[in-house]
C-alpha cells in the first residue's frame, strides 16, 4: 500500500468569475512522501496557489483524490477539514499573519487552543518549546511589532509546528524577508525537514526552490516538471554562496 | 556528454512524468479511516477559551466597547429608573387617597357624565350649606356618619418675614372626621369658631414649618389674604404627595371663608360651598350612601325624580383610585416604551460597531480559520462579544437606573420604587437584542472565505 503523506490524483478546480470560467487546475497528480522538501514554482496564474489552497484544505477540489496522512480530504465536512487543518497542517503565510495584541507565546499556542482539551499550562509549554527550537527562547513576551520580520516569520513558523503537523505548508514565507532574513528562514526549513517534518514550499524565486530537494514546477494547471535538486551544499555558507550559481539554477530549470 | 549522463550527475528525474493510478479509496482499512475521522471528530476548542478570546478582543478596545454599550447602558438606566418613578409616584398617590379615609365620598357640582372625575365637574355651582344640613339628617341618609362642607380658595400667608402660598379651605369640625386628619398641637376649628365666624386657623404642618420654623405657632398671628388670624392648632403631618395632603393646606371656620376671605355667593339665600366631603359609615355601604346622597340633594335642589341629570357629582374614593391608576400606568406604559426604543437603537449600535470590527478583523478570522476554527466557533465568538456588551450595558444600565431612582427618593421628589420585575424585563430584553443584533455579524465572520480573508488588507 501507498504510505505517501500526501497523494494527489486528477485535481481539477474550475473557478467561474462571472461569465468567464478559469480552469485553475487541469488534472494534477503526485505523491509527497513523508520526510520529503518540496518546492512548488510556477509563475502567477498557474495554478499554484489555488494547489496550495487544496493541499492546506482552505478549498476543495471540483474533481480528483487528495488523500492526507492517509485521510481522504474530499469525503470530509467542514468541520473535519478545519479539525485536519488544526491537526495535519501547519501553515506559514507571507504576511506572517501574527496576532498583533498577543505575545509570541500565545500567537504559537494558538492552534493548540483550537485543539481543544489541552490546558493552559500545558499550551505554554509546548508553545515555547517550539520558540526555542526556532531560536526565539528569548522572545516569548514579545509581541510582534516588538520583532523583527524575521523573526516574526520564525514566530509563525514555530505556530506551524505546534500541534505536530503531518505536513508543514509555507506559501512564499520569504516574500516579505530581506535576503539575510530569507536565507535564516531557508536554514530554519531544512534544520526542520532533517529532522523528519515534511514540507511543501510554494514560492517563485528559484533560488529559494533551490533549497528544496524536489521541485514541483506547475503551469497552466498542470504539472509541468518534477524534478530532484542537485544534493544539498554541505555548509551554509556554501549554500549561501552557491545560492545565484548556473550549476544551482539548471538544478531547478 | 550524453542527456543520460547529464541527467544523472544532475539528480534529475526523467522529464516525463510517471503515470500515477487513481487511489482504490477502498482499499483503505475501513476500521483505521473510521479511527482517523472519529479522531478528527474529537476536542475542538471549549466554550471558556471561545468566552476568554471574547473577552479579550473586547478588553483590547476598552473605550469602543463602552461607546457600543452605551446605547443599551442609557437604554435600560432609562427603563429601570423611569419605571421605579412612575410605580413610586402611583404609589405614592394612592397612599394618599387612601390616607384620606377610603370611605369618603365628595360631591361637588355640576354634571358627571358616568361617574368619576371626567365628567364636567364644578360647572356652575349648585352646591349650597342647605345641602350639607340636608346630608347631615340622619332620617335623609342613615348610612352617611359624618358631613364636612368645604370652602376652597389660595392665599398668600404672612407671618412676620415668612410668607407662602397655600390652599385655604373653610371648614367645620367634621373635616377631621371625614379627612381623617388629627391635631398634632392645639385644637381644630370649633362649632363656635364657625358660629362667631372667628378668624382663627389650622396649619398644615407643612405650612406650620415654613411660617413658624423656630418658635411655637400657637397664638401667633398670620395674615392671609391681608386679614389677620390667630393660630389656633398645628395638624400631625400626613406624609406622602402633595395630592390632596393637608400637610400644605391651612383650615379656617368655613363661615369665615364664606364672608370674611372669599366673599361666597348665595343661591336661594343659603351660601355656597365648593365641596361637601361626606363619610359612609363602612366600606359596604358606600353604595347605599351614594344613593341616599343623591336622593337627598336632588329633593333639596327640587330636581324631579324621573332620571334627569344631576346638577352635581358624587366621587367615589375608588373611584378616583381606579382612574388614577389607569393615568400612571398608561404614563410608565409610555416611558417604558420610549426607554425601550433607546434599547433598540442600542442594538443597532452594536450590530453596526459589530460589522465594522468584522470586517477590520478579516485576516484575524481567516487565520483562526486555517489554524482549526470551526465556523461554529467563530459564530460563538463573535456572538459571545455582542452579548458580552449588551450583558454588560444591561448590567451597568440597571445600576445607574436605580442609583438615579435612589437619588429621586433621597432627593425628596418622589419616592421611587425599583421593581424586579422591571430590572428583568430590561435585562432580558438587553440580552435579546445583544442575540439579535449580533447574530448578523457574527454570521458574516463567520461564513468568511478562509483564503479571501489571509490575503485581505
Amino acid at each position: 500500500m501507498n504510505d505517501a503523506m500526501i497523494q494527489v490524483r486528477n485535481l481539477r478546480k474550475t473557478y467561474h468569475m462571472g461569465e468567464i470560467e478559469v480552469k485553475a487546475l487541469r488534472g494534477v497528480s503526485f505523491d509527497i512522501q513523508r520526510g520529503e522538501f518540496v518546492a512548488i514554482m510556477g509563475p502567477s496564474g498557474s495554478g499554484k496557489s489555488t494547489l496550495m489552497n487544496m493541499l492546506g484544505c482552505l478549498d476543495t477540489p471540483d474533481e480528483g483524490q487528495y488523500l492526507i496522512d492517509g485521510l481522504a480530504v474530499e469525503k470530509l465536512d467542514r468541520d473535519m477539514l478545519a479539525a485536519v487543518r488544526n491537526r495535519k497542517i501547519g501553515f506559514v503565510f507571507q504576511q506572517f499573519n501574527l496576532l498583533a495584541r498577543q505575545t509570541a507565546l500565545e500567537n504559537v499556542a494558538l492552534p493548540l487552543v483550537y485543539q481543544g482539551g489541552i490546558p493552559l499550562k500545558e499550551r505554554m509549554e509546548r508553545a515555547q518549546r517550539m520558540l526555542e527550537l526556532v531560536g526565539l527562547g528569548e522572545r516569548l513576551d514579545h509581541r510582534p511589532k516588538q520583532l523583527s520580520g524575521g523573526q516574526q516569520q520564525r514566530v509563525a513558523i514555530a505556530r506551524a509546528l505546534v500541534t505536530e503537523p503531518a505536513l508543514l505548508l509555507a506559501d512564499e514565507p520569504t516574500g516579505n524577508l530581506d535576503s539575510r532574513a530569507s536565507e535564516d528562514a531557508m536554514a530554519l526549513f531544512k534544520e526542520l525537514n532533517k529532522r523528519g517534518i515534511t514540507i511543501v514550499l510554494v514560492t517563485h524565486e528559484p533560488d529559494i526552490a533551490e533549497h528544496a530537494q524536489r521541485v514541483l514546477t506547475v503551469r497552466d494547471g498542470m504539472i509541468a516538471s518534477d524534478k530532484l535538486n542537485q544534493p544539498q551544499a554541505p555548509s551554509r555558507v556554501a549554500q549561501a554562496a552557491g545560492a545565484t550559481s548556473a550549476p544551482a539554477l539548471g538544478g531547478i530549470l | 556528454m550524453s542527456a543520460a549522463e547529464q541527467a544523472l550527475l544532475s539528480h534529475e528525474q526523467p522529464s516525463i512524468l510517471p503515470e500515477l493510478a487513481p487511489i482504490d479509496e477502498s482499499s483503505i482499512d475501513p476500521q483505521r479511516m473510521a479511527a482517523k475521522l472519529a479522531a478528527l471528530q474529537e476536542g475542538g476548542i471549549s466554550f471558556i477559551e471561545t468566552l476568554s478570546i471574547a473577552l479579550k478582543s473586547l478588553t483590547a478596545n476598552k473605550l469602543r466597547s463602552l461607546l457600543t454599550a452605551l446605547g443599551i447602558i442609557i437604554g435600560v438606566a432609562a427603563v429601570v429608573a423611569l419605571m421605579a418613578i412612575g410605580q413610586g409616584s402611583q404609589s405614592s398617590i394612592t397612599a394618599s387617597i387612601a390616607a384620606n379615609g377610603a370611605n369618603r365620598l365628595t360631591i361637588r357640582s355640576g354634571a358627571s357624565n358616568s361617574g368619576g372625575i371626567r365628567g364636567a365637574i364644578g360647572g356652575s355651582q349648585t352646591l349650597t350649606i342647605k345641602d350639607a344640613e340636608a346630608l347631615k339628617k340622619p332620617n335623609n341618609a342613615p348610612s352617611i356618619s359624618a358631613v364636612s362642607p368645604e370652602y376652597n380658595g389660595n392665599a398668600q400667608l404672612v407671618a412676620g418675614s415668612q410668607n407662602t402660598n397655600a390652599s385655604v379651605i373653610g371648614v367645620e369640625p367634621a373635616y377631621t372626621i371625614v379627612n381623617n386628619v388629627s391635631v398634632a398641637q392645639g385644637s381644630f376649628i370649633s362649632d363656635d369658631d364657625n358660629t362667631y365666624t372667628n378668624s382663627v386657623v389650622v396649619l398644615g404642618a407643612n405650612v406650620a414649618k415654613t411660617l413658624f420654623p423656630t418658635g411655637d405657632p400657637i397664638g401667633q398671628k398670620v395674615r392671609i389674604a391681608g386679614q389677620q388670624f390667630e393660630v389656633v392648632g398645628v395638624l400631625t403631618a400626613k406624609g406622602g404627595s402633595g395630592f390632596g395632603s393637608t400637610d400644605d393646606a391651612v383650615m379656617i371656620p368655613l363661615t369665615t371663608a364664606q364672608r370674611k376671605l372669599f366673599g361666597g355667593k348665595a343661591l336661594n339665600g343659603a351660601k355656597l360651598v365648593s365641596s361637601i366631603a361626606v363619610q359612609a359609615k363602612d366600606e359596604n355601604s358606600i353604595d347605599q350612601a351614594i344613593s341616599e346622597a343623591t336622593l337627598t340633594l336632588r329633593e333639596s335642589h327640587k330636581l324631579p325624580m324621573d332620571g334627569s341629570a344631576d346638577d352635581f357629582s358624587i366621587i367615589n374614593q375608588q373611584d378616583i383610585l381606579e382612574s388614577i391608576n389607569e393615568t400612571t400606568q398608561t404614563l410608565t406604559i409610555f416611558l417604558g416604551a420610549i426607554a425601550g426604543i433607546s434599547l433598540f437603537v442600542g442594538g443597532i449600535g452594536i450590530m453596526n460597531i459589530m460589522l465594522v470590527s468584522v470586517r477590520e478583523r478579516t485576516r484575524e478570522i481567516g487565520l483562526r480559520k486555517a489554524v482549526g476554527a470551526r465556523e461554529g466557533d467563530i459564530l460563538l465568538q463573535f456572538m459571545l462579544e455582542a452579548l458580552i456588551i449588551s450583558i454588560a450595558g444591561a448590567l451597568i444600565g440597571l445600576l445607574i437606573g436605580l442609583a438615579i431612582a435612589y437619588g429621586v427618593s433621597a432627593a425628596g421628589l418622589i419616592q421611587a420604587q425599583p421593581s424586579a420585575g422591571s430590572a428583568v424585563l430590561a435585562m432580558g430584553f438587553a440580552m435579546a437584542i445583544g442575540l439579535f443584533f449580533g447574530i448578523m455579524p457574527a454570521r458574516s465572520a463567520a461564513r468568511l472565505d478562509p483564503i479571501e480573508s489571509l490575503r485581505y488588507d
